[in-house]
């Protein structure tokens, strides 16, 4: 099952590297992984997706809160939460694909954000699937490059992560 | 705080005073001249130079097995800290505090591929409950302060402190703090009671009841508790290599080391029991063998550790318990106590007969007949000797298995081996740190002719500050241990198990200074061994010509259920 794991770590030289190391070390799959400082700069905010069975997501959980600049750690995906990736996308517009592109671009929301005689640069935001199905959707020839920046989570209502 | 700055170097030798550091092991250079130079200054804190930072690191491992004192040594960086890496492995796996500082080079050559510069921190990091890399003179006492702290509390481990050069010249005031706090760091101590309610009733209600304790209860000094416990209770109870010496070796209800070549009483009433209370311990896979055999049979597990992630890593638990070993047992005694429940009697007795008909295959028994030295004798002819009143370190191998077999260890911290890492060279080194934390203490170390060649250049070390240490070579002229597994699961073929062109033990003792006895004859052994012992303040190193092809048992081959043992008697 694919799970959705918060961590707030304190934002040290290191730390990053604590949690990446713990994954490859126990061998835990990550599918994403992002990090940036919160509010209070000695905080740092992680978003890490990864799977695997109740078992071995009860020992993530575990091992990351064992490590010491691990100031807290929640499961998002066991309770309501949301779930946001951002994707930049680069695609060949030229001719009558720039109609198409720009209509699937509205479609799911997207937003362009640098036009050239022959790209668009494309923003689009939404859950991991969205993102994928807007690839799925697009020519695949037309795609020059893409970056996500893998997904972010925050509880619905009231789930607050703070310290 | 007095208006005075001090150096990075002296600020290094005030935390260790401040922290009752007594002896640091250590070997110099470059990066850490300053603190060298801040050491020959003072005395308060004594150095003990090692031969090779391997040794370092194990020698301050030994010294906090055997005392629960912080061991702490000193390396520089560059190959000292990759020397030293081993030990701290190996320290990491047996959840040993000790505290590492190593020499970094200055913080503006890091990244630079300086010499002798290593990313200490990144080596370790793996292997470490913590490490800190400090760039500025101003967090070196805080740093020290936190260091000592996560060592010592929650389940303990070996915390470095990488210390660039510059940093041991820079200077400002010092204060040591007097309390830390960390909001990422608060272990827990006391265990739930409604979890410790639930686990007195399975304990009660028990018929066929096993106490399985590991290195946890030595590590949080709860001996003394669970003796109080097993004894109210009156349940058998079995130690991991671990947790020997955590109850004692020669009382009727204790069944001997269990796992891998544990005794068949242990394996057994562990494979059948109803109820299992797991203390300190961690159902590793030298333990219980394979996790699905053993989850054949149906019982309830209660399991008490201090660090979650142990419980529920490799079996289904009923009742975990997390929280401090010693407060936990403490809370079972008195609600036990403050109860009326007890478990039932005719139950327990049922239980024992059929526990005293495993014991009657009597498992350890050996052939000692013949004219050649059996190790197992040696063993039991050192408990002998020293009237069990000794500590023992080991080095890995069948020696170590043969050590933890057949001698009592009736305290903690007497039994002291690399159990997790399985490091061969540990021995000697360990050995040196368990004399340093016990003047004038009885102290063997139980190796092979393979296992001491690792770290040999330690006889050295125990010259230049006299150690008495005993060491007991079992020397079969093979890597036995894996001379075993290629008797029985390679077809005999004993690929590079041979240990060839041997040096002449005695003479190599007697060019370090100490004194060596070979010993080929068994009737040979018992004399040998007062005659070693008598000579208090000399070490004496004891060659003694084994057997060439005993093997361990009882055995559970790798993956195999821990009811599926080869006995002796097999074969
Ligand atoms: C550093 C290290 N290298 C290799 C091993 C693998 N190993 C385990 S036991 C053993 C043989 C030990 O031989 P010896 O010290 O003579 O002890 P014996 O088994 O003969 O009693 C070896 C090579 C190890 N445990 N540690």
């Amino acid at each position: 099952m694919r799970h959705i794991i918060s961590i707030l770590l304190e934002n040290e030289s290191g730390a990053l590297s604590r949690v990446a190391g713990l994954f490859s070390a126990r061998a835990y799959n990550i599918e994403s992984l992002t990090v940036a400082p919160t509010e209070d700069a000695s905080l740092s905010r992680m978003t890490l997706v990864t799977s695997g069975s109740d078992e071995v997501i009860e020992q993530i959980t575990k091992q990351l809160n064992k490590l010491i600049d691990v100031v807290k750690v929640v499961d998002l995906s066991e309770a309501a939460h949301i779930e946001r990736e951002l994707m930049l996308i680069k695609v060949r517009a030229v001719g009558k694909d720039r109609e198409e592109v720009k209509r699937m671009c509205d479609i799911f929301r997207g937003r362009i954000l640098d036009v050239t005689d022959g790209t668009f640069t494309i923003e689009i935001t939404g859950t991991g699937l969205k993102i994928d199905a807007f690839v799925e959707g697009l020519d695949k020839t037309l795609i020059l490059e893409t970056v996500r920046t893998g997904a972010s989570g925050i509880g619905r209502g009231e789930r607050i992560l703070k310290i | 705080m007095s208006d005075k700055e001090l150096n990075g170097a002296e600020i290094v030798i005030r935390c260790l005073q401040e922290e009752g550091v007594e002896v640091v092991f250590g070997y110099p250079g470059g990066s850490v001249l300053f603190i060298y130079d801040e050491l020959f200054k003072q005395d308060k804190v004594k150095h003990v130079l090692v031969r090779h930072e391997q040794g370092a690191a194990h020698a301050a491992d030994g010294y906090s097995r055997a005392s629960n004192r912080i061991g702490v040594c000193l390396v520089t960086s560059g190959p000292g800290i990759t020397n030293a890496v081993t030990g701290i492995a190996t320290a990491y796996m047996d959840s040993i505090p000790m505290v590492i500082l190593s020499g970094q080079v200055p913080t503006h050559y890091i990244g630079q591929d300086a010499f002798q510069e290593c990313d200490a921190v990144g080596i370790t990091r793996p292997c470490v409950k913590h490490n800190f890399l400090v760039r500025n003179v101003e967090d070196l006492a805080t740093t020290f302060k936190k260091a000592f702290h996560i060592a010592r509390t929650g389940r303990p481990g070996p915390v470095l402190i990488d210390i660039p050069k510059d940093v041991t010249t820079a200077t400002c005031k010092f204060e040591y703090p007097a309390q830390v706090s960390m909001r990422s760091y608060s272990p827990v101590v006391r265990g739930h009671p409604g979890q410790i309610k639930k686990a007195v009733q399975l304990l009660t209600e028990a018929k066929r009841p096993v106490v399985y304790t590991g290195g946890g209860v030595i590590l949080s000094d709860a001996s003394a508790e669970l003796l109080s416990l097993v004894k109210m209770l009156g349940f058998p109870c079995t130690n991991t290599l671990m947790g020997l010496g955590g109850f004692p070796g020669t009382d009727p209800q204790f069944l001997g080391m269990l796992g891998m070549h544990g005794t068949y009483q242990a394996n057994m009433a562990m494979q059948n029991c109803d109820v299992l209370l797991a203390v300190g311990a961690r159902f590793d896979d030298r333990v219980i063998g394979n996790p699905e055999h053993f989850g054949q049979v149906p019982r309830k597990i209660i399991h008490i550790d201090v660090d979650p992630s142990s419980i529920a890593k490799r079996v289904k638990v009923d009742v975990p318990i997390v929280g401090n070993v010693k407060d936990v047992l403490d809370d079972l005694l008195k609600t036990i106590r403050s109860g009326d429940a007890m478990p039932d009697p005719k139950a327990l007795k049922e239980w024992w007969a059929q526990i005293d008909q495993w014991r009657a295959r009597d498992c350890l028994a050996y052939n000692k007949a013949g004219n050649v030295i059996k190790p197992q004798w040696v063993i039991e002819k050192l408990y002998e000797v020293t009237g069990g009143d000794c500590f023992v370190t080991s080095d890995v191998g069948q020696h170590q298995m043969w050590a933890a077999q057949y001698f009592k260890f009736d305290k903690p911290r007497r039994w002291i081996n690399s159990g997790g890492l399985g490091t061969m060279g540990f021995g000697l080194p360990s050995a040196m740190g368990v004399q340093f934390a016990n003047p004038g203490q009885t102290v063997a170390c139980v190796t092979g002719e393979s296992s001491i060649q690792m770290c040999l250049q330690e006889l050295s070390t125990c010259k230049q500050y006299r150690l008495p240490i005993k060491v007991i070579n079992l020397n079969n002229r093979y890597m036995g241990m894996v001379r075993q597994w290629q008797q029985f699961f390679h077809g005999n073929r004993y690929s590079e198990s041979y240990m060839d062109a041997l040096p002449d033990f005695v003479k190599l003792a007697e060019g370090y200074g100490h004194r060596g006895i070979r010993i080929e004859k068994p009737e040979d052994v018992e004399p040998a061994l007062r005659e070693a012992f008598s000579r208090k303040d000399e070490l004496v190193f004891m060659d003694f010509l084994t057997d060439q092809t005993e093997n361990v048992f009882p055995m559970v081959p790798g993956g195999m259920g821990i009811s599926e043992m080869i006995l002796a008697e097999d074969l």
